[in-house]
């Protein structure tokens, strides 16, 4: 019986260190939240009767080009995405079914960039860049993360649990080797395309480094570069505006984010990465 | 047939895997190459042009104090961050596949630091950090502790770049662990139970043991970030004060793009690769032994 | 094909323009320029800036002007340097003063002595503060204009100075006045500092302000030598340190350059060092009477100019050369000066332009406007050398280091200066 008392005072100790921390884990957005809507003179001081404002939100549309910065991170973050999801397609395919000489070695240095990423190289990638011409362009923030070891690890543990028979089958019909790809592989394995495309999406949303040092101008710039120069701490730092602006920023994201909870979770399971 | 085989199907492998392949020799393997014959140059203006200068960057590397305090600064960032996050995002996964009341809600706030970018909350860290006025600093004050110098104080800068940094990555890893941890069998552990295992038990014998997998692939992705987690200094510290909280990327894109010094840049980013080589060996080997991927 | 067609057409174009002679081709040519500028203070900067070259569009429709904000100053040169380097160059940009002998030895930059032509334009090089100059003129010729420019101002809470028993009319004129009006200024409970000098982002500036106080410049005219192991340098930094951990009247350990104005319209710190270009927005915000007033003086008052400089690239044609310069004379002439300084608090550039009405009434309205202009009298050049980023880290690195207090202020200088003298010993 003291056992049991134990475990229940115990379960509620842990219940509410739970919910601490998740108050600890969003204190930030909540923040950001409260100095966003809030005149600046309540950015640092806290009154439940501050009135509510959306005037920042105004001023950072007005004093940058927001609206150009969400089209570029789109356009970066969708040309991204597809390019990965067929070249890491097309290299898993070959790593899962085919075999070849120097499949191994190859698979080794595929696996080599999981550690050597791209920010890694920043310097010597920037002076490719530079040679090719494409400094200043969304391609140039892009290019370097197009094939993707993770991607193509994923994928090939996902190709690999797919029974063969399927793909027989799929021969006996007549299908050739890209057909059999698109028909049985790709469909059987949307579960890893969802898991892998939304850590993608999240990733690029959000990098800051290499866009940083790629893009000088505002057609190229992503969200997180406009947002760095704008909330720059040498103007001296306006938090009012930094959280409107971070707010806007983020807002697609977290929006789709919650709507879509559930399948993240689930397809992080079916995708095998555990 | 297992697998294709014959010479038609060799060929069509090696074509399948040359799109990726071009994009990695480009972007990957040759500036891996090239950063090393560029770190044997010094660096050249239009009044002074590069000249071969073997291994004289090295040198000033050895030489160089803010590069043995930046790479000091960096181990103990990877110290710091890659076992607190991992347990309390362990700790996290755990928690809500109980049965937890507003489980979801929970869920969601752990997550959220994963879709936020690094460099926009960093000017909210910022407001946290500030002295006297920041929220760290209200609240402390109301429980009668004096104002702190989070970010201007060496002795708590990098402490203070440590902890947001496990903010941003355990609900990440978070999500790893919580699909490893569903897919487990229950009863297993409902077995277990009615033996009379305690909880811990359970988790020390069972549960961890079979989230190894989990583990390492999750402790390569905390490696990784220990390397390039640094936005959060560009809004926060800039490295200082006097680079107590500098660490090796930073510095490297210090040398690269403000004092334009690409060779010495170079040379800094050999160490990195090597630094990295090291690990990778290190965790490729573990790996071999731990999980057989098929 | 397409391409082709298009080629044969635009020859076409140029062949009848040339034909129907000069007169026609001059109007008909559109110089184009792209111009990079920073800020590094204080708000929508921006606005202001893109108002002043859509003014200068409308008076010059045969010159398109793109004006690309490039972030901080030192982002600003990164992204021209880049962009010269990737064949998408600008003609001219705002860059920080003190990058003056990097672009020089990048080749990046052209002197205005080898662009003006007309008596005219000789004379204009003449109309700005010499003070200001400074920092653009090197190896005897201009090769940057000033244009938001600033100093260091001690703002300063006259609430809290008259409810400190202090003569709120009287800010501290030297260093001991400073001291003992930081103690009554500083609560004991903490929350209320006597003062803040920020220790951040640019604290080889503030400590510029320090040294020439204590009658001592950090490095020569030429970029080639720094005065770092001085004593009068060592005894600037121990002062500084001493403000904290001795007299107690600032905290300890590093100030933020981006957070102190917050805290001075918080009122957590009574006076500080700041930038002029703040002056506008503290205006704005400010919910307490403050003053401003120049620095105090140890041995004589003193500060660094600071800011951006106009420079014109060497990568140009003569007439997008003429264009810059006269974009350059546009954005620097009396009644736009008067304009941008009122907008933003830098500095007017030019005596001419407080005799403009709007400077004039502005001055009257509000004193504080000209405490950085007076104090041009008193101004140094800001640090700059050869190797600039890194000298000026050395110095940040050990300024810091000296008021963390992992090392002596001597230890710290001493050894900034000998590493210091590495980098530069090729250049003399």
């Amino acid at each position: 019986m003291s056992m049991a008392r134990q475990t229940t005072l115990f379960n509620r100790i842990e219940i509410a260190a739970a919910w601490a921390l998740a108050f600890l884990w969003v204190m930030p957005l909540l923040y950001a939240l409260w100095a966003g809507f809030h005149a600046p003179e309540y950015a640092t001081r806290f009154d439940l009767f501050a009135p509510l404002t959306l005037e920042n939100f105004a001023t950072v549309w007005e004093q940058a080009p927001f609206g150009r910065y969400f089209f570029n991170t789109f356009i970066l973050v969708t040309s991204i995405l597809v390019m990965q999801f067929i070249l890491c397609t097309l290299a898993a395919y070959a790593f899962a079914r085919y075999e070849f000489r120097g499949r191994e070695v190859a698979f080794a240095l595929v696996l080599l960039q999981l550690m050597i990423m791209p920010e890694v190289l920043i310097v010597e990638n920037y002076s490719t860049m530079s040679k090719l011409g494409l400094v200043d362009t969304i391609a140039a923030i892009g290019l370097p993360y197009m094939a993707s070891a993770f991607g193509i690890f994923l994928l090939r543990q996902t190709f690999k649990t797919i029974p063969k028979e399927l793909e027989e089958a799929a021969r006996l019909e007549g299908c050739g080797p890209m057909m059999i790809l698109w028909k049985v592989y790709v469909p059987l394995a949307r579960p890893t395309y969802l898991a892998y495309g939304l850590v993608s999406i999240s990733y690029h949303w959000n990098n800051f480094l290499w866009p940083l040092i790629i893009t000088n101008s505002v057609e190229t710039r992503p969200l997180t570069v406009g947002l760095a120069i704008f909330g720059a701490p040498e103007s001296g730092v306006d938090w009012s505006i930094i959280s409107a602006a971070t707010l806007l920023a983020v807002a697609p994201l977290l929006v789709a984010f919650i709507l879509f909870q559930r399948q993240f979770v689930q397809s992080f399971m079916h995708a095998g990465i555990k | 047939m297992s697998e294709h085989k014959g010479s038609m199907n060799r060929v069509y492998g090696w074509l399948l895997l040359l799109p990726a392949m071009v994009f990695l020799t480009a972007f990957t393997y040759y500036p891996m190459v090239s950063t090393f014959f560029v770190s044997l140059f010094s660096d050249g203006t239009a009044t002074r042009p590069s000249v071969f200068v073997g291994l004289e960057n090295y040198q000033f590397l050895l030489e160089d104090d803010i590069f043995w305090k930046v790479l000091v600064n960096n181990l103990w960032y990877a110290a710091g961050t890659i076992p607190t996050s991992i347990a309390i995002a362990l700790m996290m996964a755990i928690w809500v596949n109980n049965r937890l009341p507003a489980r979801g809600l929970v869920r969601m706030a752990y997550f959220t630091p994963t879709v936020l970018p690094m460099i926009a909350v960093a000017n909210i860290w910022l407001f946290f950090y500030t002295p006297e006025i920041g929220l760290f600093d209200q609240i402390g004050s109301v429980f009668g502790f004096p104002s702190q110098n989070w970010l201007g104080d060496p002795e708590l800068v990098l402490g203070s770049i440590i902890v947001m940094t496990v903010w941003k990555e355990a609900g990440f890893f978070m999500i790893f662990y919580l699909a490893a941890l569903q897919s487990l069998s229950p009863e297993l552990e409902e077995a277990a139970h009615l033996e009379g295992a305690s909880r811990w038990y359970i988790f020390r014998r069972i549960t961890f043991p079979l989230l190894m997998p989990t583990t390492l692939f999750v402790t390569i992705n905390a490696v990784i970030n220990s390397v390039k987690m640094v936005d959060h200094l560009f809004i926060l510290t800039k490295g200082g004060p006097d680079n107590a909280s500098s660490l090796l990327l930073y510095y490297i894109f210090e040398v690269a793009f403000s004092f334009l010094d690409e060779a010495y840049a170079s040379a800094l980013t050999v160490v990195l690769l090597v630094v990295l080589a090291i690990v990778a060996v290190g965790q490729f080997t573990l790996m071999d032994k731990r999980i057989h991927y098929r | 094909m397409l391409k082709h067609l298009s080629k044969t057409f635009k020859r076409t174009v140029l062949a009848t323009a040339m034909v129907l002679g000069p007169v026609t081709l001059a109007s008909a040519q559109q110089v184009e320029l792209t111009m990079y500028y920073p800020v590094a203070v204080g708000g929508a900067l921006t606005k202001i800036v893109d108002g002043l070259v859509d003014g200068f569009s409308k008076e010059n429709p045969g010159i398109k002007v793109n004006a690309i904000y490039a972030g901080n100053y030192n982002d600003a040169r990164i992204k021209a340097l880049a962009a010269l380097k990737s064949g998408k160059p600008a003609q001219l940009s705002v860059m920080f003063s003190i990058d003056i002998y990097e672009l020089i030895e990048q080749g990046a930059i052209v002197a205005f002595d080898d662009i003006v032509e007309t008596d005219d334009e000789k004379a204009w090089l003449k109309k700005f503060y010499p003070a200001l100059m400074e920092n653009g003129i090197t190896q005897n010729k201009t090769w940057g204009i000033p244009f938001q420019r600033s100093t260091i101002v001690m703002y300063y809470n006259k609430d809290a100075f008259r409810a400190a028993g202090l003569d709120a009319e009287k800010p501290p004129a030297t260093w001991d006045e400073l001291v003992s009006a930081g103690k009554k200024l500083t609560k004991a409970d903490g929350s209320q500092w006597g003062m803040m000098i920020p220790s951040t982002g640019y604290p080889y500036w503030m400590f510029g302000a320090l040294t020439k106080q204590n009658g001592q410049t950090l490095m020569n005219g030429s970029g080639n030598k720094t005065f770092f192991d001085k004593p009068a340098t060592i005894e600037a930094l121990q002062f500084w340190k001493d403000l904290g951990s001795k007299e107690g009247v600032m905290p300890k350990g590093t100030i933020e350059w981006g957070t102190l104005r917050q805290n001075f319209l918080d009122q957590k710190t009574a006076i500080m060092w700041h930038s002029t270009g703040n002056l506008t927005k503290v205006k704005s915000s400010a919910k307490f009477d403050f003053g401003v007033a120049m620095l105090p003086a140890k041995k004589s008052r003193g500060t660094p100019t600071g800011g951006g400089n106009f420079y014109i690239f060497d990568k140009t044609t003569p007439a997008e050369r003429k264009a810059a310069l006269k974009l350059i004379r546009y954005m620097t002439s009396p009644e736009r000066t008067a304009e941008w300084s009122i907008k933003t608090g830098y500095i007017g550039t030019r005596p001419d332009a407080y005799e403009t009405d709007a400077l004039k009434k502005y001055v009257v309205e509000f004193p504080p406007a000209a405490v950085a202009r007076d104090q041009l009298e008193f101004a140094t050049a800001e640090l700059s050398t050869y190797q600039t980023g890194r000298v000026r880290k050395l110095l940040d690195d050990a300024i810091q280091a000296a008021l963390t207090g992992s090392k002596s202020p001597e230890e710290a200088l001493t050894s900034a200066q000998k590493q210091a003298d590495r980098l530069l010993k090729k250049y003399r």
